[in-house]
């Protein structure tokens, strides 16, 4: 029977029917559960959490150049950060079959930017397959594997948000393991680029290339589907989906590898329609290569670069209008339902610590870029993994005076073992009075609560080495690290003071966990409440942005005096944090009776 | 049910109300009565409180995992001011089952702006057939607050040609042994409400 699974589902079951023997990722939406999937249900798989996606590609690597088939995974920005080994992966190619599956995120709904990985593909000289449902993407994970051992070369995978988060119907079968004999095999010659050794591998790379367009000429995921002839589609991905329910008449060439092209099947397709359209999500990738092979074909100028396509978009761009009448909308001022920090979250309580202060707050990628929005409204920068460590060192040392005592970077536990060990070492190598605020939740909360070096368990949860922050900071060199529980909000204040003071470099670790986790729990779930009498509607404790605190409009009189309006707690969703009553200076809210 | 149309289920609400397992079941349920299903939502920063969407949809063969908008047959929704968000999704002659539970966004509750007054009455008269249900009323008189997804599935299989019994099967396999007979409860009572 076939089973309903989502693309990131069908992906683990592609590498458990496939043969892999090893998995590294680092978590990153929309790709982070392919591992957890893995994790959960495929033992026979070697698996686990990297600190960040280079180290993931670098495990997966080692696997594949032992034999084994091997799947690292990552959301389209942790690329990047694999991007060092990704480019040289394709001079020393692999021997057992490596997949890179990479999700991307058009329209930008968990990340901040939209690269299309395409172009790495291009960039790196490798392969790249694309499923376009949750059959495909178990389908296409045994062809990459089998792509890269056919032709000694990592093959990208590349998924999009609604693909990996889509469910479709998958038909099932068994596990067949790798036909690539396992060992420790030396072959410098392969796979030790020096110069000497590199400069020969370009010219291979480049015949790989051309033997894998012809490949791609003949590969069973480029499709042709005849209709009209008045109108021509090539597509790949979820763009093939939302074309083929937009454009049924049409004659379709879909792509399943979308790079290195297949020449000569385009131009048969091309020649056999009166209009060509290429329908994209984001960059004009095959576009420009048609139009480079001298083909005329319309795309962007109906599709646009940015964001997601829909079924709509598409139907508006060639045919004028969409298929479908709505009922309408209803005129009313809708309030924007943003994410916001959970009631209980320890990131809330050290910006509203803070925000006590005048200051200039690098940050970067975790539930605590949320501490952007109002009311916090407490981030000041947010550009990748890691970043705000040596945006913070790169505006003290830069500024001087006119940073002193505010130049902060803010981190999260799980970011700082990603990325924020070697920016941190060098803020204590070349100095500056940064402040560095570790907001320690004891998890990567963000993308769902996956473990991480320093939490002391791995991706099965077995129990392993719980890395120690305090010790690494003091073995870079930093003499002022300070450990504090940030619910003690007046506490951290002052510790702020004292290190926001200081000549040099600081570190301070503010340590609680997560709200939303069950084990090591300090919070004391019960719910807090605010007594009418004392609140004078100051809105200190509204200010946080805590979602069980609501502000109540109604003029009244409390001891004489005139009030416009008063907080309330509601009981349902407190879970007794403290931050509320610590910023309180009337002491109006107390244990709830 | 005709075998050619593709039908259109669009469930939301409020991250942390139960939608995904409630798109999940539907899913499962269209797909045991043979259906080709696709079943899209946005995971990541939307648990945090966001506003959630899920978007079903079966047919004899179904491309675009995305409802289109005024395209919906049935917009189930969880919360007040979502019901809003999401109306034009709905088609011309679409069905709204709306739950009738305020969660107050950011701007609310910290008194920036007022929660949009009339919002049923606004709909009802959009949708002269539209549904509204008592959630948390219902979830409370079953025991179990964290009911309100399975009676709202139960009121939305009024409006399928799908017997109970799939769902019930669906039911059975999804949820752990000690949760069944609460939810098998609330599904009922869900269906119960509509007619």
């Amino acid at each position: 029977m076939k089973e309903l699974l989502s693309g990131n589902e069908a992906i683990a079951r592609g590498a458990y029917e496939y043969g892999v023997r090893l998995a590294s990722a680092y978590p990153g939406t929309p790709s982070t559960e392919i591992l957890e999937y893995i994790g959960d249900r495929y033992p026979e798989i070697k698996a686990g959490w990297a600190p960040n996606e280079k180290v993931a590609l670098e495990v997966a690597a080692g696997a594949a150049y032992g034999g084994a088939r091997a799947l690292a995974a990552m959301k389209h920005v942790g690329l990047n950060v694999a991007a060092d080994p990704f480019m040289t992966l394709s001079y020393t190619g692999v021997n057992g079959g490596l997949v890179i599956v990479v999700c991307d995120d058009p329209e930008m709904h968990s990340s901040q930017n939209e690269q299309d990985t395409r172009n790495y593909a291009k960039f790196g000289k490798t392969p790249c397959l694309e499923p376009s449902d949750s059959q495909e993407a178990k389908d296409l994970i045994g062809e990459a594997l089998k792509i890269s051992e056919k032709f000694d070369t990592p093959v990208i995978f590349r998924s999009t948000t609604r693909v990996s988060h889509s469910m479709s119907l998958v038909e099932t079968g068994s596990r067949t393991e790798g036909a690539v004999e396992l060992g420790l095999k030396k072959d410098p010659v392969k796979f030790v680029m020096l110069p000497a050794m590199a400069r020969k591998k370009h010219p291979w790379v480049e015949q790989r290339m051309k033997d894998l367009a012809e490949f791609a000429e003949t590969f069973q995921y480029n499709i042709i589907t005849e209709g009209s002839k008045s109108l021509g589609i090539i597509a790949s991905g979820i763009a093939y989906q939302y074309a083929r329910e937009a454009l049924p008449e049409a004659s379709f060439l879909k792509l399943g590898m979308v790079w290195p092209l297949p020449e000569k099947l385009i131009r048969k397709f091309a020649a056999s329609v009166d209009r060509l359209v290429v329908i994209e999500e984001l960059d004009p990738f095959f576009e420009e290569a048609i139009r480079l092979m001298g083909i005329q074909v319309e795309g962007k100028s109906l599709t646009g670069l940015c964001g997601e396509l829909s079924v709509e978009k598409i139907e508006i761009a060639l045919k004028g209008k969409s298929s479908a009448e709505s009922i309408g909308s209803i005129d009313v001022e809708l309030p924007m339902r943003p994410p916001n920090l959970c009631p209980g979250c320890p990131h809330r309580a050290t910006f509203t610590a803070l925000k006590k202060h005048k200051l200039y707050v690098a940050g970067d990628i975790g539930c605590y870029t949320l501490g952007a929005l109002p009311p916090l409204g407490m981030l000041d920068n947010c550009l990748c993994m890691g970043a705000g460590i040596g945006i913070a060192a790169g505006l003290a040392r830069s500024l001087g005076d006119l940073a002193k005592g505010k130049a902060v970077a803010v981190i999260g536990d799980s970011t700082f073992y990603h990325s924020g060990m070697t920016p941190l070492l060098e803020l204590a190598y070349n100095g500056g009075a940064a402040t560095i605020v570790i907001m320690d939740n004891s998890t990567t909360a963000m993308t769902g609560a996956q473990h991480h070096p320093g939490t002391g368990y791995t991706l099965r949860e077995d129990q392993t080495i719980t890395a120690d922050m305090e010790k690494l900071c003091e073995s870079f060199g930093f003499k002022r690290i300070r450990k504090v529980n940030p619910y003690k909000v007046k506490e951290l204040q002052q510790v702020l003071s004292e290190e926001l003071n200081a000549d040099e470099p600081s570190v301070i670790i503010a340590k609680a966990p997560c709200a939303l986790l069950k084990t090591g729990r300090i919070l004391p779930d019960k719910p807090l409440s605010i007594n009418p009498e004392n609140c004078t509607g100051c809105k200190s404790c509204i200010n946080t942005g805590c979602p069980a605190l609501e502000y109540v409009k109604e003029e009244r009189t409390v001891k004489g005096k005139k009030f416009k309006g008063y907080s309330r707690i509601n009981a349902s969703l407190c879970v007794g944090c403290n931050t509320c009553f610590e910023v309180c200076k009337f002491n109006a809210i107390e244990e709830a009776s | 049910m005709s075998l050619d149309k593709v039908y259109n289920v669009l469930i939301v609400g409020v991250g942390g109300q139960g939608i995904i397992l409630a798109s999940d079941v539907l899913g499962r349920v269209a797909a045991r009565r043979g259906y080709d299903v696709k079943k899209n939502e946005i995971h990541g920063m939307a648990q945090r409180g966001g506003s959630v969407s899920s978007h079903v949809r079966f047919g004899k063969k179904v491309s675009s995992p995305i409802i289109k908008m005024g395209e919906a047959d049935v917009l189930v929704s969880f919360e007040q001011i979502e019901t809003l968000r999401y109306f034009p999704f709905l088609s011309k002659e679409g069905q709204v089952i709306l739950n009738d539970q305020r969660i107050l966004p950011p701007a609310v509750f910290t008194g920036l702006q007022d929660y949009p007054a009339g919002i049923i009455e606004k709909v009802k008269e959009k949708a002269p057939r539209s549904v509204i249900v008592n959630g948390t009323e219902v979830a409370n008189k079953i025991g179990n607050s964290r009911v309100i997804n399975v009676i709202l599935l139960g009121v939305l299989s009024n409006y399928l040609d799908i017997p109970v019994e799939t769902y019930e099967e669906v039911l059975k396999e999804s949820l752990k042994p000690k949760l069944l007979d609460i939810n098998l409860k609330a599904f009922n009572e869900g269906r119960s409400l509509a007619s």
